[in-house]
């Protein structure tokens, strides 16, 4: 197991490396003059001059890269030229919103996708599975920022339920510790602004998990036929076990390696997906960072920004890769 | 069994059919008996009619402005109502689904393309080859895929096109991942050692046995990529990083209607409805031609 996970590891070297050549080539990609593309026609010589240097581009692009790449592993994502503040201080809360964002959506995909999927199996063909089929259709078709909108259209405008932008009522803001607002709320006490955390959360994370929850029910439901169609299932039935023992018991174990591998998968879309998400939320994760940064042309934070989202990315599957063993002992790592 | 054995002869002489109508005929069986499928299929093609016909059935013009008539609701005379301009909104709907299908075809076509020639290139010729190209395949699924469009778009500038060959240029690893993978296994089938060992070239193995070989999967994740790629494209859209105002394309005339969603919702409803119905249907045409060509997939 150790040696399979520093392997493993080893193998995303080359894969890290190349996504900062990438996120690096961003601004080198960019057809004539970076610095008069990122200042406007506008610019003065002299602006334009100390843009260059800034950002390092009077070298020969190879220094700049091994130069990008240091400062990367020294943990410096550079400077925002927007508000003339490191990145690596600024990011911190962006990505802990993110974070705290995707991963109630991710609870919420799994619970409401891993359900449906069995449900559909287990009563296949059934009014039930059609439906959770359709739904599940329409969910993987569905635009996120459509649904954001309908959603703050129907629950925030016309019901007046929930609110419709924002982490907090700014009135009532969150003291960040930890810039996780629902941990934060628990250890300052403040139940009152937990509640408030969660039904700010509970627009944007439905409309986050609609396409995860769709496409991991729809893994659920064809992974779990499979299963249900194997003999120790039989076996098991003919026991008398009760049915719903059966089917969340070891069915669902059985069938969890390709749910597991969909769920790491999902991860990626989750990230991606909450550029749109934030933007219509006014969520104020990584996702809004970049959009607002696309809006002003600051080229370093949509590099950093892109490059923390897909190291996150690949660090998930990498754990969704150690992950398999647990579920499936025949799985033996090398 | 019993069937076959007492069958005519005659039935099964199909010395004027080639293997490749047999195929078809053997995939239009199975695909007309899969209901969502032919409802997937009549939903594009009616979308493919708009786009066609796109001229004739427009009441108004896309950017006919009237600005006494803003924001009016769904009615006779506007089906769909008006946007902020007086736009209406069932013209620019219609000519949408030109763009959005133009982008969904021709960013997968492109991809499936390059993505081909890349895939090819790694699982036959492999080595040294094989190792750059797949790793660059790694590295380019690594990032969540609206992002790496946003950052290529960052790097073109924000357009339709631009947007079309970010969605292209992203989904080129989905489909050299794919072909590589069949070309790794029909390389060692007996029929292409046998090729190769009366002196069939290279070329000649790639196009009669490897391509063809590779094609039902490239059509059915073909498909169901032109419905993300039509997501995509309207994610950018909304984005403010694909199409640019005054284009009807369906993402753009949502976040250009988004802040009027209180008083007139029909601006944000239709445009989203479409993009809804067009993905379903390439959906509903992707997991039907699935279960047609590879029935091993099928539940």
């Amino acid at each position: 197991m150790l040696y399979y996970s520093v392997k493993r590891l080893l193998m995303l070297i080359p894969v890290l490396l190349g996504m900062t050549l990438i996120v690096f080539g961003i601004i080198h990609a960019i057809p004539g003059n970076p610095a008069l593309t990122i200042l406007g026609t506008k610019a003065t010589p002299e602006a334009i001059h100390s843009l260059n240097k800034s950002l390092g581009l009077d070298n020969p692009w190879y220094v700049q890269y091994f130069s990008y790449l240091k400062d990367i592993l020294s943990g410096n994502l550079g400077t925002s030229i927007q508000t003339n503040s490191p990145i690596s201080s600024e990011i911190w809360p962006h990505l802990a919103a993110t974070i705290e964002l995707s991963f109630v959506a991710m609870i919420i995909a799994v619970f409401v996708g891993i359900n449906a999927g069995i449900i559909s199996a287990w009563k296949q063909n059934s009014f039930l599975d059609y439906t959770a089929m359709i739904l599940a259709l329409i969910g993987v078709s569905m635009p996120v920022f459509w649904l954001g909108l309908l959603e703050q259209w129907g629950f925030s405008i016309k019901l007046q339920w929930l609110p419709s932008i924002g982490r907090d009522d700014i009135r009532n803001s969150v003291n960040p510790i930890t810039n996780l607002y629902l941990i934060d709320t628990l250890l300052q006490g403040r139940f009152d602004q937990f509640w408030m955390v969660i039904r700010h959360l509970i627009l944007p994370a439905i409309a986050l998990a609609t396409i995860p929850t769709a496409i991991i029910a729809r893994m659920t439901r064809s992974s779990m036929l499979e299963v249900l169609k194997s003999d120790y299932i039989r076996t098991a039935k003919a026991k008398g076990q009760r049915m719903i023992w059966i089917v969340y018991k070891y069915a669902l174990k059985n069938a969890f390696i390709p749910i597991l591998t969909v769920i790491g998968l999902q991860t990626g879309l989750l990230l991606g997906g909450a550029i749109l998400t934030e933007t219509i939320f006014g969520w104020p994760g990584v996702g809004l960072y970049i959009y607002n940064a696309i809006q002003y042309r600051d080229y370093p934070v949509i590099q950093s920004g892109i490059l923390v989202i897909a190291f996150i990315f690949v660090m998930v599957n990498f754990i969704v890769d150690l992950l398999y063993g647990l579920f499936d002992p025949r799985i033996k790592y090398r | 069994m019993s069937q076959a054995t007492q069958a005519k002869p005659e039935q099964y002489i199909v010395k004027d059919k080639s293997p490749m109508i047999m195929a078809i005929n053997d995939f239009w069986k199975a695909f007309r008996k899969n209901k969502p499928a032919i409802a997937g299929s009549i939903i594009v093609a009616f979308f493919v009619l708009l786009a066609i016909f796109a001229n004739f059935i427009t009441p108004q013009g896309i950017n006919d402005q009237n600005i006494g008539i803003r924001l009016q609701p769904p009615s006779a005379a506007h089906w769909f109502g008006t946007d902020d301009f007086g736009r209406d909104i069932f013209s620019r709907i219609i000519f949408g689904a030109r763009l959005s299908l133009r982008v969904g075809f021709l960013a997968v076509i492109g991809s499936i393309i390059v993505g081909t020639f890349l895939g090819v290139i790694a699982g036959y010729f492999g080595k040294f080859l094989d190792v750059l190209i797949s790793r660059a395949f790694d590295i380019l699924l690594a990032f969540p895929s609206i992002l790496l469009s946003i950052a290529i778009v960052a790097i073109l500038g924000p357009s339709l096109n631009n947007a079309l060959v970010a969605i292209a240029i992203v989904n080129v690893p989905v489909f050299g991942r794919l072909v590589r993978s069949r070309v790794l296994t029909v390389k060692e089938e007996e029929y292409v050692v046998a090729a190769r060992s009366i002196g069939m070239g290279d070329m000649r193995i790639i196009f009669h046995h490897v391509l063809p070989n590779s094609f039902a999967p490239i059509i059915v994740q073909g498909t169901l990529n032109i419905a993300t790629a039509i997501l995509d494209a309207a994610g950018l859209g909304f984005l403010g990083m694909g199409a640019q105002a005054p284009l009807p394309e369906w993402g753009k005339m949502l976040s250009d209607s988004r802040e009027y969603i209180q008083n007139a919702p029909w601006t944000v409803l239709f445009p989203g409805l479409a993009i809804v119905l067009v993905v379903v249907g390439f959906n509903l045409i992707g997991d039907g031609l699935r279960d047609a060509l590879d029935p091993r997939m099928k539940n």
